[in-house]
């Protein structure tokens, strides 16, 4: 696997567990439920032209597991003052599933040190009567088929044996989804009427075979969000950056490039 | 030793061809298959085998809670306890337990169990526990705070029942104004308060503790887990809080059903309690254990070992675990007088209906227990236990 920096920065008396590679423009990444469990060929894409970030969220993958963590709303205070203590502007964010949660309960708050805002199959609404999958009831099984698309890719996932401490984590993601994310599950009943706030170009990337979030969810952000771009990803499950990598690098780097600001 | 019958009032008409198409009796098996009028009857035939036991001379009668399921017909047990408290007159009336902190409101439960407690002129017994984890998906509720509401949602339970108000509740979890629960409880300073855990080292040692002292029920265990269990308590009162445990502090539950022979009662109960094991209280782990239910090293030792409450147990290979007691008056009864040597408890309950068990056999099951069975066991008590300092030495 290519390369990235590991570190740890303290806050409020925890460690919060970053990967960071590359060079030019910030661009944040918010991992989704499951974390990010290395440097993926889609991170050190993405480093080939920005100087992409990607912390474990507080509580989640190798990152401590502070008291203070306890709704998404703690994260998104949480990453606003990273951005801050590091220094970052003209950041593009780029927010995965429950980080698109995220990404947007950030930029409703304040998208001062923002050039962009890019979501992937984003948690955070509810469209009645199109729920979210419940991504806790399911066996490893049924969460694999439900992921992806493509078969294949869910047999190479249910064949992988993690170690033990890959065990651990994957548990721990769990808890922590669970903890932000339990009920109601995967969504924050007041962002969507805070949702006209975001002033800075956005763009919603979704994989049109989603079956954890459902494709609905792409219109209506592209709908609440003022001048937000929509693209849909053919045969494509939840996590386009692992099934549809091509397709994901370039729908994330032209969007950023053209907004580059 | 104290003997109470306990019920779960499960919905024996449950169509077994549409439970094999759905992975448990829980939080989403449909309430389609629930036909009213079969209910009313089952409701009114349970609550009457209660009063049976209550007449025949057990020492309490007790009920529970469970939520969108055909394992347990209680959503509330307070309903169950308000409607026995009018129709029974010494025996103790046992809820075991109520989740109080799966309530957005638990003060709620504090006033009825308080009027319960007066009602009924002292004899409400409060089970104060956490809820298993199917109630999670049913309710709406954080398992990731359980543990911490349920701390949190005791101490507002019994400052609620033993200050005077009004005064603030200042939780994390929870805030009240105005605590002033009228009435207060009957018993002062509060109904005994018992812990029913399926084995929880985190809830011994919680309910061990020298200011509560509060019963601590194993509930359908191997023998040995009770063993593990209970003596787990008893060393913890030595060790940790420097008491010497009282056995009024102990108890097990399990499923018993007597006959006249062994044979016979194996041959009655055998599809019975395998249908309350395999097919009414069955669930998936992923159900049982919800993330955060469990901390990391205790959900990493049940996923070891697989405890999901698996739906393929035999009715034999249960009675070698001593998870149930079948058998003839004599057998039953030298069973549990074995255990109680072994263990000392003070208080046993008695499953006597368990999944489809007709009426006519739950009557004869609680009249043979009764006549046969509890004159021998309540006259019981710490002369018959052969003392925690021997199994400390083995």
């Amino acid at each position: 696997m290519a390369s990235c920096s590991e570190s740890a920065i303290d806050y409020k008396g925890g460690k919060v567990f970053l990967r960071r590679g590359g060079s030019g423009q910030p661009l944040l990444f918010l991992h989704g439920a499951g974390g990010i469990p290395a440097w993926l060929p889609y991170l050190d894409r993405l480093s080939d032209r920005y100087d992409v970030i990607a912390p474990d969220h507080p509580t989640f993958g190798q990152s401590d597991e502070p008291g203070w963590v306890e709704k998404v709303d703690d994260l998104a205070y949480f990453y606003l003052d990273f951005i801050k203590e590091q220094g970052l502007e003209n950041v593009h964010l780029v927010g995965q599933s429950l980080g698109g949660w995220i990404a947007l309960e950030i930029a409703v708050r304040s998208t001062h040190s923002l050039a962009s805002l890019t979501l992937v199959g984003a948690a955070g609404i509810r469209i009645k009567g199109r729920p979210a999958a419940d991504l806790f009831i399911m066996d490893d099984e049924e969460l694999a088929r439900a992921l992806f698309k493509s078969d294949a890719l869910a047999e190479q996932m249910l064949a992988m044996e993690p170690t033990e401490e890959q065990q651990d984590i994957v548990l721990k993601n769990k808890v922590a989804t669970a903890r932000l994310a339990w009920q109601p599950r995967l969504f924050n009943p007041a962002l969507r009427k805070w949702l006209h706030r975001i002033d800075v170009p956005t763009h919603v990337i979704w994989g049109d075979s989603d079956r954890i979030i459902p494709p609905d969810y792409a219109g209506e952000f592209g709908g609440l969000i003022e001048g937000a771009e929509v693209t849909m990803i053919e045969d494509c499950g939840h996590l386009p950056n692992i099934e549809r990598t091509d397709a994901f690098i370039d729908a994330v780097t032209g969007f950023c490039d053209r907004h580059a600001a | 030793m104290k003997i109470t019958m306990f019920h779960l009032m499960p919905y024996a008409h449950m169509d077994m061809a549409l439970r094999a198409r759905h992975k448990s009796a829980w939080v989403t098996y449909p309430n389609s298959d629930f036909d009213p009028k079969k209910g009313a009857a089952l409701y009114n035939r349970y609550l009457d085998e209660l009063e049976l036991a209550a007449e025949l001379g057990f020492d309490g009668i007790s009920v529970n809670e469970h939520h969108q399921n055909a394992y347990g017909l209680m959503p509330s047990p307070v309903v169950m306890a308000a409607a026995l408290s009018r129709r029974t007159e010494n025996c103790k009336l046992a809820i075991l337990g109520n989740a109080f902190a799966l309530r957005e409101h638990p003060l709620t439960l504090a006033e009825e169990h308080a009027m319960i407690d007066c009602i009924s002129g002292g004899r409400l017994i409060t089970g104060f526990v956490r809820g298993i984890g199917a109630e999670f998906w049913s309710l709406a509720a954080n398992p990731t705070t359980s543990h911490e509401r349920h701390v949190e949602a005791h101490d507002l339970i019994v400052r609620a029942w033993t200050e005077t108000g009004p005064f603030a509740f200042e939780g994390k979890h929870f805030h009240f104004e105005y605590v002033n629960v009228w009435p207060r409880p009957y018993q002062q300073p509060h109904p005994p308060i018992w812990c029913p855990s399926l084995g929880s080292t985190e809830t011994i040692e919680w309910a061990a503790h020298p200011d509560r002292r509060y019963v601590y029920l194993q509930n359908y265990s191997p023998f040995e887990s009770v063993s593990r269990f209970l003596n787990f308590y008893r060393e913890t009162c030595e060790k940790t809080y420097g008491y010497t445990a009282s056995s009024e502090q102990l108890g097990w539950t399990a499923p018993v059903y007597v006959a006249d022979t062994d044979e016979r009662a194996v041959a009655q109960a055998k599809e019975h309690i395998e249908a309350l094991f395999n097919k009414f209280l069955a669930l998936p782990f992923e159900v049982l254990f919800p993330p955060g239910y469990l901390g990391m090293s205790s959900y990493k030792r049940v996923r070891q070992h697989k405890r999901s409450i698996a739906g393929d147990q035999t009715l034999e290979k249960m009675m070698e675990l001593g998870i149930v007691i079948v058998g003839s008056p004599d057998t039953v009864r030298e069973r549990i007088l074995h255990c109680h040597r072994e263990l000392g408890f003070s208080n046993f309950i008695a499953l006597l209906h368990f999944g489809t068990l007709p009426a006519d056999l739950t009557e004869r099951n609680i009249r043979l227990f009764a006549r046969e069975v509890m004159p021998a066991l309540q006259p019981v008590g710490d002369e018959a236990y052969r003392g925690f300092e021997r199994v400390a030495a083995e």
